[in-house]
Order: C-alpha cells, then structure tokens, then sequence
C-alpha cells in the first residue's frame, strides 16, 4: 500500500476521554473511538463541539476529566497531569487550516515531521502530498494555492506528525460546495489507510452521515446520543436530539395495547406501531417517525387493511424542490401536521395542491418512540 | 569632516541598537498577545520619548545619574566614575528615547501574526522557542528590521538629550550630531555641510528601506 510508502508508522490506539466544565464553555462528554474509527461531532455553532476537540489536543483545559490514546495520559485531572499539545501525537486540520505562509506546502509538512534526515523528510512529506493529490505543488506557498489545495496541505500536515490521533475542526467550511464535495470524497477515500481514531466536527448534517461511522450529538457542550448515522436518524433517543437532527415529525401520543400487541394512541387514531414498543409501559410518550415511512397512497389503491396505518389528511403546503417536493399534511383526527417527501413527477402526476385531502400510511417500523427528558 | 565624532556615533547606535533589539522584541511580543489591566499605561510609558521634548528627557536623566541620586550614587560606587558625561551615561539615555522606535515596529509586526498559528506550531510538534524561531521570527522579520533601521538612525541623529547628559567631550560624548551644531557655532559652515550631507544620505536610504520593507511584509502577511 502506498500509505507503508509514505512511511508512516501507525500507533493503533483507542482515544478514550470524559470531559466536564461548567465554565466558560460547558462540557459534559464522554468518547470512546477505535483505531481507524471515524466519529462525527455534530450540533449547532456554538455548542462546544471546536471545544472539545481543542481540548483533546492540549490547548484549552477543561475542569475535570481525562483523556487517554491508548495507555498515555495525555490528561487526568485527578493525577494533576497535563501533557503539552507537543507531547500529544494529535493531527490537527483547523478550520481555516492555519498553514505557515512563510514555508512552502513541503516546508510546512517537514516542519511537523519529527526525527529523520533532511532527505527522509523532504521524501515522506512528498509522499503524503501525493497522497492528498498535491504532487507537483509541493514547492507552492499557501497564497499560490486555492482554497482545496490549502486543505488538503492541512491534512498532509496534520499526518506529518505520525499521530495518533487525527481531529478535523470544520474542515470542509471555508471552501465552495462543488470544492467541498470533492474533498468529502477524498477524505472519504483517504481515511480508509488511516488506521488512528479519527474525530471530525462538523453542523453539516449530510457530510456526517456521509463520512462518519458514528455520529455523536452535541448540544451545549453536552454528548446527548452517540450512535451510528443509519440508529441516530432512525431512532433518535430523544426529542431534543430529533429536533436538531433536522427532524419535523416528532408527536405526542400515548402507549395503550397489550404487551404482546402494542398500540399507539394519537388523538382520535389508533396506531400498530413495531416490536421496539413491546418493553415500552403504557401511558404518554413522545414519538417519531422519519419522513422516508410516511408512503403516499395512490388515490385509487385499494383500501383497508387495519395494520397499514392509513390516515387521512388535507394538504396544507407543497413546495417543490427540484427533483423531491415536500408536503405538510395536516391529519385532524390526530390534530397534528404531517411533513413528507415526495419525487417531483409522483406529485405532478397525482396533481398535488394545497387543499387536496391524500390518505398516507405510516410504517410500523419507523414509529419510534422517545424517552423522557 | 569629524572623524573621531562619526565613530563614536557610530559605535554608540551599534550598542544601542544591539541592547535594543532583544528588549524590543520581548516587549513588542509580550504587548502584542497579551491582554492586561495596565497595558495602555505600559504603552504609552514606552511611546513618551516620541513627544516628550529632548531637554525634559535629559533634565531627568541628568538628575537620575548625578552622584545625588540613587542610580548615579548605585554606578558610582560600582565603577568609580560617573555616568553624566560619559559614554555609558550617553548609552543609557540612548536606549530609554529608542525605546519607542524597537518596540513599536515589534509590535505591530506581532500583531499580525494569529494566535491561532502558534497554536498550529504547538499541534505540530513545536516547542515555544522552536514557534518563535521558525514561525513567528520569519514572520516578524520585516518589523525587526525596521526596528533595527529605526534605531540606528534615529540614534545617530539624536542631538538634544545627548548634549544634555553628555555634553560635547571628544571622543566621549561629542557625537556628530553635536559636531555639527559646534561647527556651525564656530562659523565653519564647510564642515558642517559635509556632515549634514552625510546624515541626510544615510536617514533616507534608512526611511527608503523601511518603507520597502513594509511592502514586503504585507506580501507576506497571513491572508
């Protein structure tokens, strides 16, 4: 593999860390993540989430917690003991990269580099500048490179160092979208030879579902839900972490039903919702359901069928948006506002406008209820 | 032409300047990153000597080194002789009206160096005094230079609060700058063109490097 190439020497270790502070940023966090593990930060600007990774590269402090890459104690309040940012083999790609303008794209890899001859670094910084797809630039300074490149010298630079652990702070922010896409995918790919823990920060919701192989929600300096992309936008744990998700479809209702067969009562409607509502004790519980369950019926399909979840409902708003329209329906039986997706051509097709009444089913599966704040 | 007054203008903005530049780069450093109750207090102690008029400057100065006074009496007793009237008493007052020429370049040039990026240095491995050597200096240079220029020249030049703590000793304290405004007392207007010449020259190839530096660093600055 040209990684081996690029001679570095991977340190397979797990980052483990609990950080807490009241002030002046509040945390309360807990990680856990693998060698070669990639873990999304997410939550809105402003929630701490740059914190967190500042705090694990040494240079903010929080007031207690520890932070450990594999068996070195890079922080334990307990012990007293704080390792310097120098002392901690940590990658850092900063937001707005923070290149050295005096040196050139190879300079600002070998500066990083430790140990070595002159040759041996000049070679491997190479090496990592054809990784990134740099190879030919090297002898550019940052002003002579676009805004992509300068990233992509942020990440050579980040793996000069031979970390052990690689942080991405808003790497994808400051670039165009098309620039962005593209870098995704690179990262996408690089990160595969990248056997380290991986933490990315980011309030792109996409590009964390994209990239990431777990996805922890962060709100307030506070870790609410860590969980793989594919869990997290399915069965959010909570409202709250719903809501931030981007999620619209979030109700009240209440659990009735027997063990065995759990219902969902939801105004006048009765619901079967899945298996997941077996545990669940009877009484009021919020509920969510993805907008990919709610189905849109054909008008003329055939009716009935208790266990479909059909309901029906007026719609109260249809905005199209290029290739997918979105519907808010409004069900008064449930007193509540349903928000689904729809292709374009289905809802020409069926000549969808504001006031028509549509009957949609919901899928048993997506039903998923959320726990108590 | 007064040789022996040239050399010792010379050799006094050579120590001068020298003395200087590590204290403008500590000063001009620490104002430019850190934010403390005082600082503009600090700022403007060290910016005095820009408007404070030169026969103020030396009148203090020429108490503080008499016999009488705590530091005059303190050097004294080290050395035996007195710092009115002496080199060392010119290289002194030299260094308190520079002040104001080392540190502010300095400054600035710190200023616009990121915070962020010496946090970049330390995330890539480099120790506080490797960021300041291969970081920060590089980025600096420009206003270290002109730190550099500025106090030299403007020590060669200085008339005032030389004359008044050093008077005009040959080869002591008669700098050019006195050379020439004895010569002009002494009708020898000859002598004192050709100084005046000298010093004109050399103050504007200065300025004229000083300016062209600072275009330089604006092309270096961080975007």
């Amino acid at each position: 593999m040209d990684w081996l190439a690029a001679g570095v020497r991977s340190v397979c270790a797990e980052l483990e860390l609990l950080l807490q502070a009241t002030r002046p940023i509040p945390l309360d966090i807990r990680l856990r993540i693998a060698p070669g593990e990639l873990v999304a930060l997410v939550g809105p600007s402003g929630s701490g989430k740059s914190t967190i990774l500042r705090c694990i590269a040494g240079l903010h402090r929080p007031e207690s917690g520890f932070i450990r890459s594999g068996n070195e104690p890079w922080l334990d309040t307990e012990t007293g003991r704080i390792w310097p940012p120098q002392k901690r083999r940590v990658g850092m790609v900063f937001q707005d990269y923070l290149l050295f303008p005096h040196l050139t794209a190879r300079q600002n890899l070998t500066l990083a580099m430790n140990g070595g001859s002159a040759a041996q670094c000049r070679q491997r910084a190479d090496a990592l500048l054809e990784q990134v797809r740099l190879a030919g630039l090297a002898s550019r300074y940052p002003a002579q490179l676009s805004g992509g490149q300068q990233q992509r010298v942020a990440v050579a630079r980040a793996l000069a160092r031979d970390p052990s652990v690689l942080l991405l702070d808003e790497p994808f922010s400051a670039v165009d979208r098309t620039t962005r896409e593209r870098l995704q995918r690179e990262l996408a790919l690089l990160r595969r030879s990248i056997d380290i823990p991986m933490l990315l920060v980011t309030h792109d919701l996409e590009e964390a579902r994209s990239i990431a192989d777990r996805i922890c929600v962060v709100q307030a300096g506070q870790g609410l839900q860590d969980a793989d992309p594919e869990t997290l936008f399915r069965a959010p744990a909570t409202a709250r972490v719903a809501r931030l998700l981007g999620a619209f479809n979030i109700f009240h209702g209440g659990r009735a039903g027997t063990e065995d067969t759990p219902e969902l009562c939801w105004g006048s409607l009765r619901l079967w919702p899945g298996k997941a509502w077996q545990p669940l004790r009877s009484g009021p519980v919020d509920w969510f359901i993805p907008e990919s369950d709610i189905v849109l019926q054909h008008p003329d399909g055939p009716t009935t069928g208790e266990t479909e979840n059909r309901i029906q409902g007026r719609v109260v708003e249809c905005v199209p948006l290029g290739t997918r329209t979105s519907l808010r329906v409004a069900c008064a039986e449930a007193g509540a506002v349903l928000n689904l997706d729809v292709p374009s051509h289905r809802a020409r097709r069926q000549q969808l406008a504001v006031g028509d009444m549509v009957r949609l089913r919901l899928l048993a599966e997506g039903i998923h209820p959320l726990k108590p704040e | 032409m007064d040789w022996t007054a040239l050399r010792l203008s010379l050799e006094l903005a050579a120590w001068t300047t020298a003395i200087l530049l590590p204290i403008g780069i500590i000063l001009g450093r620490w104002l430019a990153h850190r934010r403390f109750r005082g600082r503009g207090f600090v700022e403007a102690l060290i910016a005095l000597p820009l408007v404070l008029p030169p026969t103020v400057l030396g009148f203090y100065l020429l108490s503080a080194f008499s016999g009488e006074a705590p530091l005059g009496a303190l050097w004294q007793q080290w050395t035996g002789g007195s710092l009115n009237f002496s080199f060392t008493g010119i290289l002194l007052a030299s260094i308190i009206f520079n002040l104001p020429f080392a540190v502010q370049p300095m400054q600035r040039a710190f200023e616009t160096v990121p915070a962020g990026l010496r946090e970049a240095a330390w995330c890539c491995g480099l120790s506080d005094w490797r960021t300041f050597l291969r970081v920060e200096l590089p980025l600096v240079w420009p206003g270290v230079i002109s730190a550099f220029v500025l106090t030299f020249v403007h020590t060669i030049g200085e008339f005032g609060v030389v004359l008044m703590v050093g008077g005009a000793i040959e080869g002591e304290t008669r700098t050019i700058a006195i050379a020439i405004y004895d010569r002009v007392q002494a009708f020898d207007d000859e002598a004192a063109g050709a100084m005046s010449l000298l010093l004109l020259t050399v103050s504007f190839v200065a300025i004229g490097l000083v300016y062209g530096l600072a275009g330089r660093g604006s092309a270096l600055r961080v975007r």
